[in-house]
């Protein structure tokens, strides 16, 4: 795939605080691809950078093959999704829309044919004449949208645009704005914190922590195979506890030996095991199963999670099957359920 | 109503200093100062001095003009500043005006002098020394001097409620910095520029004392007069009081005229 933007060993002081660490990413053309990470993480940083608004203390941002470190944001083929909007108060919602327009001189005709489509696109038709204050959030972040994609940018860059708005409306704009993406063959940049956002909308993952990128991967990989301790517990619920690797493809958890798919860790080295709770099957007590006690059971909705206490860790399971407290249970685990990593080294 | 026992006071106040002084000049504006009839003589009269309205009018939209193109910037400049300095910047405009202004003049004077600190200077370096005290320049400069800070201070205000992610849409869109600052901090600008406005135009315009003093008396401007006609040498409160309403019905329209494009926000 064609790269459209390539970022090398981008660092960013700030206050004598290092905000990045050298960070290195390349993003393909037409995907959407998005930054997450808890705040503080640098993801912002990241895409003000692309956007133009942030210079970096040292590195090089590439646009197709073109390094544009020097080149203002308003000279750059990309555009932005503010997080608050962002838009001009003392605009209308068609002038906000035709402003990126405007600039470039374009006809009049072609501005208002250009700028209704917009409209139509993001479900604000006959809205055209509204004051940007008369809006509701969800309306605002859609003129927002409209203004961005009416420029016809390669890339787009959205600063947790979903944010303001509450979780039915979320959920309808994400989908929305796939459709959007997959529609106009633009490259999305998404920053988010929120990983159910960034598992369901995105082609790739970028997940960051304290100025470094974690891992790179599609969701299903992000989630299934979670390269260290920080991604499996911040994309999912997880279950995370210390294991023993006993030879290659044995790893010990909670003194039983189970079965798993990684190697070349080492004998007998100290690993990080990852288990989502809803991988871990209960069965009746025995050698082949970790034992524990029942502790709690919350209705969840779709599943029970239930929470079993061992000797040294407390495991969360979820099943649609509820237990009985205080029931002694076994806990079985299939090789690909487990997954090792190597211990973080903080 | 417990509101409106609260403010008794004021509309007392506002009555006593307010109301009854401008029915009064109202009264004394229309009366004959030896029969005590109503008369429209006394703005009759005032026509003889339409040259000193005229360039009291002028000397005060330079000074506006002028504050306009040097506070706007200057605004700008501070309310883009991090917030520690925005408010040391902010101390360091309003330290003169804990001084009398009288004094600030006489401080004007010493510098424009014809020995003053800048000739002197000018002299040290072989140079002629410049006519400054006594001019129309020196005049118009000391009102620019006092009003600036009337215009620097609501431009401020309203620049900082500008939120900087409308700006970096702006650059996002394809603005460059002068764009940014014409199609969109100059229209969102708009109540500050018109409170401003009316901040420096409205004192400008009656200005006295700093006329008198930058200029030795040369120079006489519509508040130096209505000043000698009640305390001076011209003593006439009927003629003074018809120049007051001729200035305040000039200084109402041009307000008026402002508040059409201030908005909410503008003052008055």
């Amino acid at each position: 795939m064609e790269k459209i933007i390539s970022l090398r060993n981008a660092v960013v002081d700030y206050d004598g605080d290092t905000v990045l660490k050298g960070i290195s990413l390349d993003i393909a053309d037409k995907q959407f691809v998005t930054l997450l990470g808890p705040s503080g993480c640098g993801k912002t940083t990241t895409l003000r950078i692309i956007g133009g608004f942030l210079q970096m203390n040292s590195g090089e941002l590439y646009f197709d093959g073109k390094m544009i470190n020097d080149l203002p944001a308003y000279k750059r083929n990309i555009n932005t999704v503010f997080q608050k909007y962002a838009l001009f108060p003392h605009l209308n919602v068609y002038e906000n829309i035709a402003f990126g327009l405007r600039l470039k001189k374009m006809k009049e005709s072609e501005i208002k044919e250009n700028v209704m489509e917009m409209l139509r696109m993001v479900n604000l038709s006959g809205y055209e004449r509204r004051s940007i204050n008369s809006l509701s959030g969800g309306q605002q972040q859609r003129v927002g949208i409209a203004r961005a994609l009416v420029n016809k940018p390669r890339v787009l860059l959205l600063d947790e645009p979903l944010g303001a708005l509450d979780l039915k409306l979320r959920k309808e704009m994400q989908i929305e704005l796939k459709k959007i993406q997959k529609r106009l063959g633009i490259t999305f940049i998404y920053v988010t914190h929120d990983q159910e956002e960034a598992l369901t909308m995105s082609d790739t993952v970028v997940v960051m922590n304290h100025g470094e990128i974690q891992q790179i991967g599609t969701p299903e990989d992000i989630y299934n195979e979670p390269v260290n301790a920080f991604v499996a517990d911040f994309i999912g619920e997880s279950n995370i506890i210390d294991g023993v690797m006993r030879a290659d493809y044995f790893v010990e958890i909670g003194g039983v030996v189970f079965e798993c798919e990684d190697a070349g860790f080492g004998t007998d080295k100290l690993v990080d095991v990852v288990i989502r709770p809803e991988d871990i099957k209960v069965v009746a007590p025995c050698k082949e199963a970790i034992v524990g006690v029942v502790k709690d059971v919350i209705f969840k909705g779709v599943h029970f999670e239930i929470l079993v206490e061992t000797d040294d860790f407390l495991w969360k399971i979820h099943s649609t099957k509820s237990q009985q407290i205080g029931a002694r249970i076994g806990m079985s685990l299939q090789p690909n359920d487990i997954h090792i990593m190597h211990k973080l080294i903080e | 109503m417990k509101s409106r026992i609260i403010a008794l006071p004021y509309y007392v106040w506002m009555v006593i200093f307010t109301l009854v002084p401008l029915i009064l000049v109202g009264i004394f504006a229309f009366t004959d100062s030896e029969t005590g009839a109503f008369t429209v003589s006394n703005l009759l009269e005032i026509s003889k001095y339409l040259p000193t309205l005229l360039r009291s009018v002028l000397y005060a939209v330079v000074t506006t003009v002028v504050c306009l193109i040097l506070g706007f910037p200057a605004a700008y400049i501070i309310s883009r500043l991090p917030e520690e300095k925005q408010s040391t910047v902010l101390m360091l405009l309003m330290l003169p005006m804990w001084i009398n202004f009288i004094l600030r003049t006489y401080a004007w004077m010493n510098i424009l002098d014809a020995n003053g600190f800048i000739n002197q200077i000018l002299m040290f370096f072989g140079l002629k020394p410049i006519k400054m005290l006594n001019t129309s320049a020196a005049v118009i400069l000391g009102m620019i001097y006092n009003n600036l800070p009337f215009m620097i201070l609501p431009l401020y205000s309203i620049m900082t409620k500008i939120d900087k992610s409308v700006i970096e849409a702006a650059q996002d869109l394809g603005c460059s910095d002068s764009n940014v600052i014409r199609k969109v901090i100059i229209p969102l600008a708009i109540p500050g520029i018109s409170t401003g406005i009316t901040m420096v135009f409205v004192p400008s315009v009656s200005t006295f004392i700093i006329s008198r003093m930058l200029s030795g008396s040369t120079i006489g401007l519509i508040g130096d007069l209505i000043e000698q006609e009640f305390l001076g040498l011209n003593y006439d409160p009927y003629v003074g009081s018809a120049l007051s309403l001729v200035l305040m019905v000039i200084v109402l329209v041009i307000i008026g005229i402002f508040n059409q494009f201030g908005g909410e926000d503008a003052v008055v």
